[in-house]
């Protein structure tokens, strides 16, 4: 058998306590993230077994999925959500967890909070009862969702059993083409590979692509790869990647830094080390990208049209119940598309450098008047952040407010609610039925090609729009 | 929690030919609020089985009293999306112990072993053949034999064997589960935590 090791494979043996024989590995977790949603069955769990909290300074917690984005200094006005929030802090404080409650001035989406305040590291192993825990693997971590049962296991025992993924690398050379970012180079990839085309393996992105793009870059494409079906993607780490988590409140600092760094210096793929799986994409064929069906594989180049079932492989009944969710037909251009709602958040796509995107575009320009916005920051860092680049005052301009940090219309689990029928261009990661409310239809899409919708009322090529800033 | 045994399952099934069903389609978000694991299978499916003003939606395999049983038959990547284990309660909730399809998603199919719903996977072809023996005849019985891996439409005599590793088989034999096991080798990985190497 070769040494040769992958990246993949060099973090997750230097966690494994032993392997169960014809069974799964017992993974050491460094990293366990906690919400309100997935957790609360997890503490009765330990406090029906008595079994308590193993490392509690190994789990942080944040409210984030259930969280208005308005009046956050009010009391929580549905019952059951303020029950589930109460349940997270009164479970913190109980086992000594640390806890970014709403209000808290680090409270944010956990897959944003944990890389800017340095909770995520090169080399850690990272679970959250999230399946865009993946958003991590940007640092060259092992990250990945993990169900209630498994967040008790962590808790309890700071591990999960897990029979190993296998590898897979996805290689992107070349230079991107303008207008497109990493939001365009996931979806490309998952409309290439389906939702369920990676499903049993880990990635690991590879290439110029993924070497030249921001750590805020890498977190989009490593959050979507859940949504071709991989547990989670990962990058190599290098200089961008100490530069970004150096200095943050939970980084080591002094001596434990240097032997970090040692230690975060050897975490790469050896050369000649083996992927179950390997693929390679050109940079060149990717342009802005946008969905047009009811799960994130559904995506295609925004210039092209509505693919007709007859040329794809199979699930012919599936597809047109798809497009018939959507009103959709065949054959038909996405562009010029009346849309109702923009939202530009989420675990994907809400950090800075996304409403940085955001801005350039509707910065002279207005909303358009059949269109409602929702700008949600995925914490009160980008909050703050958006405010002090004096982003906000060029938002406000252009007629559009900002809301208060949370997953908010991502998953619709609190009041922003897309109602049933209308359509919106979203930067988050799930255009499943009825994900941003009851009968509510979902176009993925980058921050760029969001405010585009913004600003024209459709769906536009942000290409033209971006004509005088090339 | 440990659950219900599972050993040999004898059983109508219900028929679900839809690819890519999602986590939020077996239970949507806005029924995540809940801070114990209570009354979850009311909700399972709930937009596709009730309409807005919640009054069934009638042409939907759940609300129409021809098909009924402990096993779900999906179509190809069940249970893709979300890591809420709220879907696999749902489905346990609702009365099922069994998913069969031609695909699972990972997560969904891990949470459902620590439940106690078995995830069947079968060929394509054999998935066909449930589907077609149910729709000629909703009475037909599927039998899930966990010691000896196979599935059985019991009517034709057609047979598969599928896969399980066995130390998951032996959990869903004995009714217990992954918490019991960590929970007995915790002086173990507070030694292994030791030697981490940061």
């Amino acid at each position: 058998m070769s040494t040769k090791k992958t990246l993949f494979d060099k973090v997750w043996d230097s966690h494994v306590v032993k392997h169960v024989e014809d069974g799964p590995d017992v993974l050491f977790i460094d990293r366990h993230l906690v919400h309100e949603v997935t957790s609360p069955v997890a503490f009765l769990g330990i406090k029906n077994r008595k079994s308590g909290v193993l490392f509690p300074n190994k789990t942080f917690a944040t409210a984030d999925h259930n969280t208005p984005t308005i009046n956050q200094h009010l009391p929580v006005a549905d019952p059951l959500s303020a029950n589930q929030l109460k349940a997270l802090e009164e479970n913190a404080k109980e086992y000594g967890i640390s806890h970014w409650g709403l209000g808290h001035e680090k409270n944010g989406i956990v897959h944003v909070v944990g890389p800017e305040y340095g909770i995520t590291q090169p080399g850690a192993t990272i679970v959250c009862g999230d399946s865009h825990t993946s958003t991590h693997g940007a640092f060259g971590a092992i990250a990945f969702g993990i169900g209630t049962s498994e967040v008790e296991m962590v808790l309890s025992t700071q591990c999960i059993m897990q029979p190993k993924p296998k590898k897979m690398r996805i290689n992107i050379e070349g230079e991107l083409n303008f207008g497109v970012t990493p939001k365009d180079v996931a979806l490309y990839i998952i409309s290439q590979l389906t939702t369920s085309g990676a499903t049993g393996y880990f990635v690991e992105y590879a290439g110029d692509v993924f070497e030249n793009m921001t750590m805020e870059g890498r977190m989009t494409v490593c959050n979507l790869s859940i949504e071709m079906g991989a547990r989670g993607g990962m990058i190599a780490p290098d200089e961008k990647t100490f530069e970004y988590v150096k200095g943050r409140e939970f980084t080591p600092t002094g001596a434990a830094w240097d032997k970090a760094m040692a230690y975060w210096k050897t975490l790469k793929t050896d050369e000649g080390a083996e992927f179950d799986k390997e693929l390679t994409f050109s940079a060149s064929d990717i342009e802005p990208m946008i969905t047009y069906g009811t799960n994130p594989g559904m995506g295609m180049g925004i210039s092209k049209s509505i693919p007709n079932a007859e040329d794809l492989e199979g699930g012919v009944a599936t597809y047109k119940k798809s497009l018939g969710y959507m009103a959709f037909n065949e054959g038909e251009d996405m562009i010029g598309k009346p849309i109702d709602f923009v939202f530009i958040g989420s675990c994907t796509n809400g950090r800075i450098e996304d409403f940085r995107a955001f801005t350039s575009i509707v910065k002279g320009r207005k909303k358009a008047d059949n269109v409602t916005a929702w700008l949600v920051p995925g914490s009160h860092k980008v909050e703050s952040a958006i405010k002090e680049e004096g982003l906000l005052d060029i938002l406000t301009e252009a007629g559009f407010e900002l809301r208060e940090p949370g997953c908010s219309a991502c998953l619709a689990m609190n009041d922003d609610k897309v109602p049933a029928g209308k359509l919106a261009v979203s930067t988050s990661n799930r255009n499943f039925e009825g994900r941003q409310g009851p009968g509510s239809r979902t176009l993925l899409a980058s921050p760029l090609v969001a405010a585009a919708a913004a600003v024209t009322g459709k769906v536009t090529d942000p290409r033209e729009l971006m004509k005088e800033l090339a | 929690m440990a659950y219900d045994k599972f050993e040999i399952l004898n059983s109508t099934a219900v028929p679900l030919p839809i690819e890519n069903v999602d986590t939020d389609q077996i239970i949507p978000a806005r029924f995540l609020k809940a801070t114990e694991r209570k009354g979850f299978g009311d909700n399972l499916f709930r937009d596709w089985r009730y309409n807005g003003d919640n009054t069934p939606k009638s042409d939907f395999v759940l609300n129409n009293p021809t098909y009924s049983g402990k096993i779900l038959v999906g179509g190809k990547n069940f249970g893709s999306g979300s890591s809420r284990e709220h879907a696999a309660w749902a489905v346990y909730d609702y009365g099922f112990r069994c998913v069969i399809s031609s695909f699972f998603a990972d997560i969904f199919k891990g949470n459902c072993l620590n439940i106690g719903v078995l995830p069947v996977q079968v060929s394509p072809e054999f998935a066909a053949k449930v589907f077609a023996a149910i729709e000629a005849d909703p009475n037909t019985e599927i039998s899930v034999n966990l010691p000896e891996q196979t599935v059985t439409i019991v009517k034709t005599g057609e047979k598969e064997s599928f896969d399980i590793n066995g130390y998951k088989k032996q959990n869903m034999l004995n009714g217990f589960d992954d918490i019991d096991y960590l929970n007995n080798i915790k002086s173990e990985i507070s030694e292994f935590a030791k030697e981490l190497p940061l």
